[in-house]
């Protein structure tokens, strides 16, 4: 049984161990550069240290994600601070011979630019960082420090107090106030309670959470032990898509060592909190990411929501109070309770702390993950951050939220991002997935494809959502055919109020949000397709007028 | 799953269409809606099996509430005023009967339910007399392989009394659901044909609760179809007074 001074051993340890070497390099090993074979980058890289054996001062350490996805593979050398990418293995033997001289200009990525000094970074400051498969790295680097100070020192309810006053607010879409919910989990009477991490990611686009759970997986897993303790629970699960299975993999194998470790089961760090996590994996339904689907999906039933309330505080899987938050959420825990909830509640705006991950996909020069404060402009998330639009094209709309969000046209751009500004605009924050989209992108075409996704992904349960999403989309088709007339824009708008008020769960009453806030903002686009619209229409017109 | 309320004897007093009413706090608001004959739309709900809150017909409007929610599955609250029968809601339940026509093949003048069907007579309650979206024609099989029954999905709604009355009161869930959205459909054990079910006990239970002409017995002329669902008031009611 491990105890602080264990911990505070452990982490020495390791530091001395990592100070052996006085050189470092840092291959990414998330999906993204994994993708591009970065693994064989790695080896490249280690053949290369032995070669020219330097084995004794220069260690390569496989890490999480470096951030800009679209330049992978992306190795970072320490002390020289130098990030290379699009590395191939042939670059390994010049890599190496170069560390502590010159870098490799040719492949030099530079480091000095807005998309990396203009990131704020609490929930991704191990990725990239660490080795995600160490829990002693994790330990180096003040893990699981938290969650003793959480443990030895303060109680269920002065933990929910650091909570509820940082401001964090549930990083999975919807933002209810964490220290809140945790509260009703803590107050519902049961002798067994569940925490369970939602890691079913699903919207298109979104990668944020795979990333932290690739990255730095043991964050969660002290985030969620935090959790429990505060509510009361003894039983944690993290439900990840099976469509992750680095994440899945990494994740494993930091259960397995945070249970050698006595970091989690019984008596956790010499306390009398026990403590334990399982996996649950996701088959591949979007609708699990609704909490009542997640619950009736770790149950073993079908993956259908059910309606609320009862909420799951009250009465979650197996009936229990079950306290639900996502792989950010959890992520955020460590830092404030380490730092305290007056340094997070310093980032941000008045109504939303701290900071929120974005994934940045579609036309932008930078694709990749970023941490960026609470109120930061879209415009400079896009422009700065992101590098812009390529080619020299404008930037038309952003979509925010996934299916359930909509898109911001570029007017908006200088709108603060968070939660209710996002909402005001008829988008939402969601999960953070944002796809930014140029001139090119027609936007009917871009409703049609998040209709088709929600048509597919729709459960099938209540009535509105599994007819109304295929009518729904059969209507964008035909819109987007420009087979359609008047009546049947009409249909559809009524189809949205029907869909958007009656369906049964989130999902489905977020369903025609894509079509209303392509409606609200670039309606014309629908009606020049219309056979009867105006664009139709004009020529008769202007025969007549010539008549 | 049901998700009963304990009873404590707690009376709630509310309006319902401004009618006040006296409620026990484990009565449902559709309860209470029956209860004072204030009429209000359902199909998946059926007395005796656990009301899955899926049909969406039985929204109803709660002030000062900013969503609509399902009667059946919503308890009283002191003090509640609740709209059951706006002019907003019959429209949702009008585009909801529509939407349901416009799925499968429901054309009553050659079905064998054609007078005893809870769908038909629904349009009609509602006024639906005609189908603004195109049928989606989704492909769906007719299964005759049971002895005396016969699973007629086109028709089929998707309303899960025959699953919930299977598992729930016969114990043999012998139905469930497959697939997903649109392509959902009811099976019988694990996709078998309903004549190969090793769980099925043929005591058509499945077939009397089901509204519509999806599930019937076999060499009933047309319009002869009659659903008898009084034996699940009556098997709850035993079963709760042997216990």
């Amino acid at each position: 049984m491990i105890t602080r001074d264990g911990l505070d051993q452990i982490a020495a340890e390791e530091q001395a161990r990592q100070a052996e070497h006085k050189q470092c390099i840092r291959v990414c090993t998330a999906a993204g550069c994994l993708s591009q074979h970065s693994n064989q980058v790695k080896e490249a890289l280690e053949a290369a240290v032995a070669e020219q054996g330097r084995e004794h001062e220069c260690h390569v350490k496989g890490v999480g994600c470096l951030g800009l996805c679209s330049h992978g593979p992306l190795v970072a050398v320490d002390p020289d601070d130098v990030l290379y990418e699009h590395v191939k293995p042939e670059d390994a033997t010049e890599i190496v011979a170069s560390i502590g001289k010159e870098p490799v200009e040719r492949i030099k990525c530079p480091t000095d630019v807005p998309f990396f000094n203009r990131q704020v970074k609490i929930v991704l400051e191990n990725c990239g960082i660490i080795d995600p498969e160490s829990i002693e790295d994790y330990i180096a680097h003040d893990g699981y420090q938290a969650l003793a100070t959480a443990l030895t020192t303060m109680s269920p309810a002065q933990v929910i107090d650091e909570v509820l006053r940082s401001g964090l607010r549930g990083r999975g879409g919807g933002g209810y106030p964490t220290g809140l919910k945790w509260t009703t989990v803590a107050k519902a009477v049961s002798d067994t309670k569940y925490v369970i991490c939602n890691a079913d990611e699903g919207d298109p686009g979104a990668f944020m959470d795979r990333s932290v759970l690739e990255s730095d997986p043991h964050r969660v897993l002290e985030g969620m032990a935090i959790a429990a303790y505060a509510v009361g629970a003894q039983k944690g699960y993290v439900y990840v898509r099976a469509e992750y299975p680095i994440a899945i993999e990494r994740l494993k194998s930091a259960i397995r060592a945070a249970r050698r470790a006595g970091l989690l089961g019984r008596n956790i760090l010499g306390t009398d909190f026990d403590f334990d996590v399982e996996l649950r994996l996701g088959a591949g339904a979007y609708v699990c990411g609704e909490e009542t689907a997640l619950m009736a999906s770790i149950e073993g039933r079908r993956g259908t929501p059910r309606p609320r309330p009862p909420y799951p505080a009250d009465y979650g899987l197996w009936g229990e109070p079950t306290l639900i938050n996502n792989v950010e959420t959890f992520a955020n825990i460590a830092p404030i309770i380490n730092r305290g909830s007056e340094w997070f509640a310093s980032i941000g705006t008045e109504n939303c702390k701290g900071t929120k991950v974005f994934a940045l996909a579609g036309q932008i020069t930078n694709t990749g993950l970023i941490e960026v404060p609470m109120g930061i402009t879209l415009r400079e998330i896009v422009y700065e951050i992101g590098g812009g639009v390529p080619n020299g094209k404008e930037v038309k709309a952003v979509q925010t939220g996934g299916p359930s969000g909509g898109c911001i046209p570029a007017e908006y751009l200088d709108m603060p991002v968070d939660f209710e500004s996002l909402k005001q605009l008829g988008s939402m924050m969601g999960s953070g997935g944002m796809i930014v989209m140029d001139s090119s992108a027609s936007m009917v075409g871009v409703a049609k494809y998040f209709m088709e996704f929600s048509m597919s992904e729709s459960c099938g349960k209540c009535i509105p959502c599994r007819v109304g999403t295929a009518q729904m989309y059969n209507l964008l088709t035909k819109i987007n055919n420009g087979e359609a007339t008047y009546r049947d824009l009409e249909l559809l708008k009524e189809l949205c109020d029907l869909v958007r008020n009656a369906s049964l769960c989130g999902l489905g009453q977020s369903a025609p949000q894509p079509v209303l806030s392509t409606l609200r903002y670039f309606e014309h686009e629908y009606l020049d397709k219309l056979i009867d619209g105006p664009l139709a229409m004009a020529p008769a017109e202007i025969e007549g007028q010539e008549a | 799953m049901a998700i009963r309320r304990q009873t404590r004897g707690v009376i709630k007093t509310l309006k319902i269409d401004g009618r006040d009413i006296g409620a026990h706090e484990d009565e449902t608001i559709l309860d209470l809606c029956r209860e004072n004959g204030i009429p209000l739309p359902t199909l998946c709900q059926l007395e005796g099996l656990t009301a899955p809150g899926a049909c969406r017909l039985c929204l109803v409007e709660v002030k000062g509430w900013n969503r609509l929610v399902p009667a059946c599955v919503t308890y009283p609250e002191e003090g509640m005023e609740i709209t059951t029968n706006s002019e907003r809601l019959q429209k949702y339940r009008r585009q909801i009967v529509e939407l349901l026509f416009s799925e499968g093949n429901h054309v009553c003048a050659v079905c064998v339910a054609n007078g005893n069907c809870e769908l038909q007579t629904l349009a009609q309650e509602l006024g639906v007399d005609h189908i603004r979206y195109p049928n989606l024609h989704i492909p769906r099989v007719v299964d005759m392989t049971h002895d005396r029954f016969v699973n007629d999905q086109n028709r089929c709604i998707l309303c899960t009394r025959c699953v919930r009355v299977c598992a729930e009161v016969e114990g043999a869930h012998t139905w469930d659901i497959q697939g997903r959205g649109i392509n959902s459909h009811c099976i019988s054990d694990l996709a078998k044909p309903w004549g190969e079910s090793e769980t099925c006990t043929s005591c058509g239970k499945c077939v009397n609760v089901c509204p519509t002409g999806a599930l019937v017995e076999k060499g009933r002329p047309a319009g002869d179809v009659r659903k008898r669902q009084d034996f699940l008031h009556y098997l709850t009611k035993m079963r709760e007074a042997r216990r």
